[in-house]
């Protein structure tokens, strides 16, 4: 490479000696500096906070106190809709997306069907919740066309402030993000797959069993775990559909913030913190893992 | 029509009316506002509110002042790591990704906790609140900038700069830019639609903004929310379409979704 004469002082740079500094480093150091102060930093303040007593000692004590039947009845209830809502996305946006992309449809189907997608995955927060409660809420719109013929869901035992009715709102940009992230790996399903399976003398079901799924299921999967973390972060919706009444880390999180406690102390805020750090991480990590295998077949 | 049409246009078709249902109907909630008859009264009754266009337009600034840092920050760390450090790519990737693993209130929790105690007190800063929404956009900014940069041979466009006499200054605005202008509006536009529906940070940093403004009308007004669920929409699609319209036939495709 002759760039190194080019680009003048570090000439003697990364190349030669891999490990050693070099001052190309001071390039990125803006971008370290920003990181550390206003992610790891602010982490590490609650990561730290989790192990520590209100003197300052180090102590398990917070971690502990996560087995206080409230905090765990939260996080009971994070998972219970996250994993609804993440595998309910995931089942209905795989079945839209397949059908965008190798239903037969006309092409224009599949273009605006992801640009949908795009918007919709990207409405969250205090307006979905808003649509939802003008929609299928107690007085919502849906809810009066089918009280007025007699079907009204309340008096069926829907309610949108359950467990379930928030899971269907989550919903709303579960399965698009599904389909957005999905529809790449089915375009990579070569046609020749298929027609080898037929050849071979396989079935329809065959091909799907496998060969099609075998190929796709690390991106199924890698995605429904994005889409649990996806949910399990969520805040903003949950905070205005149910105002509290359903108990999830995130809203007893926003507790901390209020100092509406009782009698909680802050350490045991600091682990619900952890702990949701930790299970977002998995679920993240579990994701990138996921996802580079289907690379292998899906390129 | 075939047997396998049917069921693809089965499936679209729930998915329409998954997409349709709730905003359709939103909008005609929002159009009950006076007793008996059809109106906009609640959309003018929001547009009018002094208080909305203080929120509104105090995100508007949240959002430019987040896509500039972000830009800022991003475009020059990502084209130093393709020219100088390729081999701190995957460190700088993971790092791109690690405001997965946070979610909006865990940060905020953090960013509450630690900057309202010695040494550094900034909790009332603007700035902190610019600075969480650089990182919250981070994974989508950092990666479009990423892909844009894919694209153009960044090694010969900068030697080729610098046999010209270019400095840094001049390869980053007059080189770099313009070759990924698409990539950097397509990250611009998703923060811009993540900024301007966001709640929890701005909430809890207690700052003016259009999120925190439409959990507060919602404790008095009726049909207010759903007019603002609305505009807010519009301004996602908005954002969303100008961000495909200005994608078009760029490489990589256009990085979507954001957070909750």
């Amino acid at each position: 490479m002759t760039s190194s004469t080019a680009t003048g002082r570090d000439a003697h740079g990364a190349r030669s000696a891999p490990r050693r500094w070099s001052w190309a480093w001071l390039g990125v150091m803006p971008f370290f500096v920003f990181i550390l102060f206003f992610l790891v930093y602010p982490s590490s303040t609650l990561v730290i906070g989790s192990f520590q007593d209100e003197a300052g000692h180090f102590t398990f004590a917070n971690i502990l106190g996560l087995s206080d039947p409230y905090i765990l009845g939260a996080y009971e209830v994070s998972i219970r809709i996250s994993v609804y809502s993440a595998v309910g996305g995931a089942i209905f946006g795989f079945l839209l997306a397949y059908a965008a992309v190798r239903g037969g449809l006309p092409s224009f189907v599949r273009s605006s069907m992801m640009t949908f997608c795009g918007v919709a995955s990207n409405f969250a927060g205090i307006p979905l919740a808003f649509a939802f409660l003008a929609t299928v809420g107690r007085m919502g719109i849906v809810t009066e066309v089918l009280s007025s013929i007699g079907l009204n869901p309340y008096d069926a035992g829907f309610s949108l402030y359950s467990v379930l009715g928030l899971s269907l709102v989550y919903m709303y940009f579960q399965f698009p993000l599904m389909v957005l992230i999905i529809a790449p790996a089915i375009d990579g399903l070569r046609q020749e797959w298929r027609e080898a399976a037929e050849n071979l003398g396989g079935s329809f079901l065959d091909y799907w069993r496998r060969v099609a799924l075998p190929i796709l299921t690390p991106s199924i999967l890698g995605t429904t775990i994005l889409l649990f973390g996806n949910a399990f972060g969520a805040y903003a919706t949950a905070f205005v559909l149910t105002g509290g009444a359903i108990s999830l880390v995130t809203l007893r999180i926003g507790d901390q913030l209020g100092g509406d406690v009782g009698n909680m102390s802050q350490g045991v805020g600091y682990a619900m913190a952890l702990g949701m750090l930790v299970i977002m991480a998995i679920s993240v990590a579990g994701y990138t893992i996921l996802q580079r295998q289907s690379e292998r077949w899906l390129k | 029509m075939r047997r396998g049409t049917f069921w693809s246009w089965l499936w679209i078709a729930l998915g329409v009316i998954y997409f349709f249902v709730p905003l359709v109907g939103s909008f005609t909630f929002s159009l009950h506002a006076k007793l008996g008859v059809l109106s906009f009264k609640a959309y003018s009754d929001v547009l009018q509110d002094p208080n909305f266009r203080i929120n509104f337009f105090a995100s508007v600034a949240w959002a430019l002042s987040t896509i500039v840092i972000g830009v800022l920050l991003f475009v020059p760390t990502a084209y130093w790591v393709r020219l100088k450090l390729p081999r701190v790519r995957p460190l700088v990737e993971f790092i791109t990704l690690l405001p997965f693993v946070v979610p909006a209130i865990v940060l905020v929790y953090g960013l509450v906790r630690t900057f309202s105690r010695p040494p550094l007190m900034i909790v009332n800063s603007p700035f902190l609140l610019i600075f969480g929404y650089t990182i919250m956009s981070m994974p989508y900014m950092y990666r479009a900038v990423d892909t844009g940069l894919r694209a153009v041979d960044v090694p010969v466009l900068t030697e080729a700069a610098q046999s010209l006499g270019a400095g840094w200054v001049t390869i980053m605005l007059r080189v770099v830019f313009p070759n990924i202008r698409v990539a950097v509006l397509s990250g611009s536009f998703l923060t811009f639609a993540i900024v301007m529906g966001e709640y929890t940070l701005a909430q809890w940093l207690a700052k003016p903004a259009f999120g925190p403004y439409m959990a507060l009308v919602a404790l008095t007004k009726a049909y207010e929310p759903s007019a603002c669920a609305i505009i807010s929409f519009a301004l996602t699609w908005a954002a969303m379409g100008i961000m495909q319209f200005v994608g078009r036939g760029a490489p990589g495709g256009a990085q979507v979704a954001g957070a909750h």
